[in-house]
């Protein structure tokens, strides 16, 4: 293990207290805390409109809300979950503050972009809000054509606007991140010698930065159509719903993988770390990243296999979409060959690790069920579906984001959490999140379809476990809020590198200097050397 | 500093830098009006025959003139940047000066011709009168007016920003970095010029199509 640096320099934390300094900051790290008080806020918004529809779903009856309000808050629920907390979750607070340590760097490529993006997602987060005090919208985060632009009656421009600006705010996060990895490099920082969580940043940004700008362009074409009554998705004036549909999931589809990719990255440090071993396939892994991005832009009409798109085009997506989980599979056996004979520590962000494997798997796997025409056209548009992306964005996803804040929050605050609360807060999420989305796989097979307030009797028992796993669930996502806020204050003060990690960013005090070292930190031949036999002498 | 910084020194590694995230940013330009193209596509090939009859109501002559202007802005561009790199300030700074001018003389025969299309009652959704092939020459205006109207808001763009660069070349010096600003506003510039390339035969002259 090599020589920790006490910097003896404030930290980034001490540059200054005022708001003033903070909201001027173009410091990588600052901004980090900056969205993830952001994203934070946006969570609970997202949260508590779930539960608010899982508290309508107890009953078979709608007599919590109105069918209107129900499709305001399944809409919100999505807008708030999907494009302002997931896209930004781990690369806008994770990664900005990790990038440039993880790679020896003292600050991104664009500093001032940077902080810009933050302004930008606030922006559109305003028009989202404001959406919400106005009256909400009903079309679904989807914002299907014509439903959106002839018939719904809510305030889907404003909604519309707030997607459309948050947009350019991914936009220039990865623009940063490509070229913050290409550009600022440590000496001796290889491509190959990268953390892979770096890997899942830059591929998240590629995606990132091709994709968005077509949504851009969508939403405009919906929203001059919806205010002009001119417009390409329209049949009754020439145009083509399925159009919409197309330029929608041109993005949507590699969205998730701009939400999961990030999650695999972080699931690779803390996997290697608390296993002490070196992670297995390093390479493999790298390829399998670029190769789910690259794949990701590939398998969009696989959301249109029932929308009359032609069968020949559903079979090609249908065996693209099979090939996705070639290097999924390739990433989920890597991890576990990590673990076998390692020696594991069941510490909480391991926890959430563990917890991001299983139930990644378990999305994947249904993933495939979905992917096949035949079963899909019986499963479209069910509970399976919102079970399905459910394991694969909140299993998946919101757990290593979980994982992660855990992992490096000593590094991020100079505090350590309180280690027992965060095991028990992670298994009361892996728990409550089971209990909550397993029955939907069921009910969804079963034929109970999305986005109705109403059910037959006979699906309650299911709903009710559902709807109880919700709040046990509810439970596991503010605990940690109660003790992560205690240790800001009161947990003891974090060591350079309390876990005996690898990787660049333990090579410098907790919480770093402005500019992260003092010294440009000399880069690890081997990445990961955990184990003994590549250790190098 | 990363390691290229000390490789190759801070003025060579910041031209690359800044040189590479504005090749990024042009990506990702690229799929925004790649969506713009793809309705296009869909119109072009669903009604290819009212396509080409619609494009008859665009004023060709006046994008063939607003596509000799932009080419030639482009290339005063293409100079300026050349210039810049053997420092001779005065003349980057005149050829600046051209470029914008001739950017702002594309924007000002854009508007007459904006001007001249409402009256004409060719803008969908708020001034349309052409009662033949409504439906598609409609939407066709609808496109044109938007992948036209997002070109000019990047024009305008350019044409600022060129002219604000060529006000700091007012005086001297001219230091190396300059020329790194200039190289990659010349890029931009000539990425919204190379859109126009395909925004004048998509529109105007599609109509040739017998």
């Amino acid at each position: 293990m090599s020589v920790i640096a006490a910097t003896g320099q404030p930290s980034y934390l001490e540059e200054g207290f005022s708001l003033w300094s903070w909201i001027t900051t173009r410091d990588h790290k600052r901004i980090a805390i900056l969205y993830m008080v952001a994203i934070t806020a946006f969570f609970f918004i997202g949260g508590a409109a779930a539960a608010m529809i899982r508290l309508e779903l107890v009953t078979p009856r709608g007599d919590l809300v109105t069918a209107d309000t129900y499709n305001k808050l399944f809409t919100v629920h999505g807008v708030v979950m999907v494009w302002f907390f997931l896209i930004p979750s781990i690369p806008a607070t994770l990664g900005n503050f990790l990038i440039p340590l993880m790679i020896g760097a003292r600050e991104v490529a664009f500093p001032r972009l940077n902080i810009l993006s933050w302004y930008i997602y606030v922006l559109g987060g305003i028009f989202v809000i404001y959406t919400l005090i106005a009256g909400g919208v009903d079309t679904g985060w989807t914002f299907y054509t014509p439903f959106s632009t002839l018939f719904s009656n809510t305030h889907v421009v404003l909604a519309v606007m707030g997607v459309f600006v948050v947009g350019f705010s991914s936009i220039l996060t990865g623009l940063n991140f490509i070229v913050t990895v290409h550009r600022m490099r440590a000496p001796g920082m290889t491509w190959f010698r990268m953390p892979l969580f770096v890997w899942a940043n830059y591929a998240t940004s590629i995606i990132m930065v091709l994709a968005t700008p077509v949504l851009a362009m969508t939403l405009v074409l919906l929203a001059l159509e919806r205010v002009l009554r001119v417009g390409i998705f329209d049949p009754a004036l020439g145009g083509d719903p399925l159009l919409f549909q197309h330029l929608f999931w041109f993005y949507s589809h590699p969205a998730v993988y701009i939400m999961v990719l990030p999650a695999m990255g972080v699931v690779s440090e803390i996997i290697t770390c608390f296993a002490r071993k070196r992670i297995f396939g390093y390479k493999f892994m790298c390829y399998a990243i670029l190769g789910i991005a690259g794949f990701g832009f590939l398998v969009w009409g696989h959301h249109m296999f029932v929308s009359g798109q032609s069968m020949y085009a559903g079979m090609v997506f249908s065996a693209l979409s099979f090939m996705v989980a070639v290097p999924s599979a390739i990433k989920v056996f890597n991890w576990t060959a990590t673990l076998y004979k390692g020696s594991i520590a069941f510490t909480a962000p391991m926890l959430y690790a563990l917890g991001f494997v299983g139930l990644f798997t378990v999305g994947g796997m249904t993933g495939l069920y979905l992917a096949a025409i035949a079963l899909d056209v019986h499963l479209t548009d069910t509970y399976f579906v919102i079970a399905h992306f459910h394991y694969i964005m909140v299993g998946g996803s919101v757990m290593a984001y979980l994982g992660g804040i855990h992992y490096w929050w000593p590094k991020v605050t100079g505090r350590m959490y309180n280690e027992a609360w965060g095991r028990v807060a992670a298994l009361i999420i892996f728990a409550g999140f089971n209990l909550t989305f397993f029955p939907q796989y069921i009910l969804g097979y079963l034929g109970m379809p999305r986005r109705y307030h109403e059910y037959p009797p006979e699906f309650q028992v299911l709903n009710i476990l559902s709807s109880a796993g919700a709040s046990i669930l509810a439970v596991g996502y503010l605990l940690p809020l109660v003790y992560l806020g205690w240790s800001l204050f009161k947990g003891p003060h974090a060591p350079p590198n309390p876990w005996d990690a690898r990787g660049l960013e333990w090579k410098t005090s907790s919480p770093p200097p402005k500019d992260n070292f003092v010294e440009t930190p000399a880069v690890d031949p081997v990445p990961y050397s955990y184990s003994p036999e590549v250790k190098p002498a | 500093m990363s390691a290229a910084a000390r490789e190759m020194g801070p003025g060579e590694w910041r031209e690359q830098t800044s040189s590479l995230g504005m090749w990024v940013f042009l990506a990702t330009e690229v799929m925004f009006f790649g969506a713009v193209f793809l309705a296009y596509l869909y119109l072009r090939t669903q009604y290819p025959d009212a396509v080409s009859e619609a494009s008859r109501h665009t004023h060709e002559w006046m994008g063939t003139m607003n596509t000799a202007i932009l080419l030639t802005s482009s290339f005063s561009m293409a100079l300026a940047v050349r210039f810049s790199q053997i420092a001779k300030r005065q003349t980057v700074q005149r050829l600046l000066w051209v470029t914008a001018a001739l950017g702002a003389a594309f924007l000002a025969l854009k508007l007459t011709e904006y001007t001249m299309e409402w009256h004409e009652g060719l803008v969908p959704g708020l001034h349309f009168t052409i009662a033949r092939n409504a439906r598609v020459t409609q939407l066709f205006f609808f496109l044109y007016f938007l992948a036209t109207g997002v070109h000019a808001v990047h024009l305008a763009i350019g044409v600022a920003t060129v002219l604000w660069m060529s006000w700091r070349l007012r005086k001297p010096p001219f230091p190396d970095w300059r020329a790194d600003e200039i190289d990659v506003l010349g890029l931009y510039w000539h990425f919204v010029d190379a859109i126009w390339i395909f925004l004048y035969p998509l529109f105007y002259l599609v109509s040739l199509q017998a």
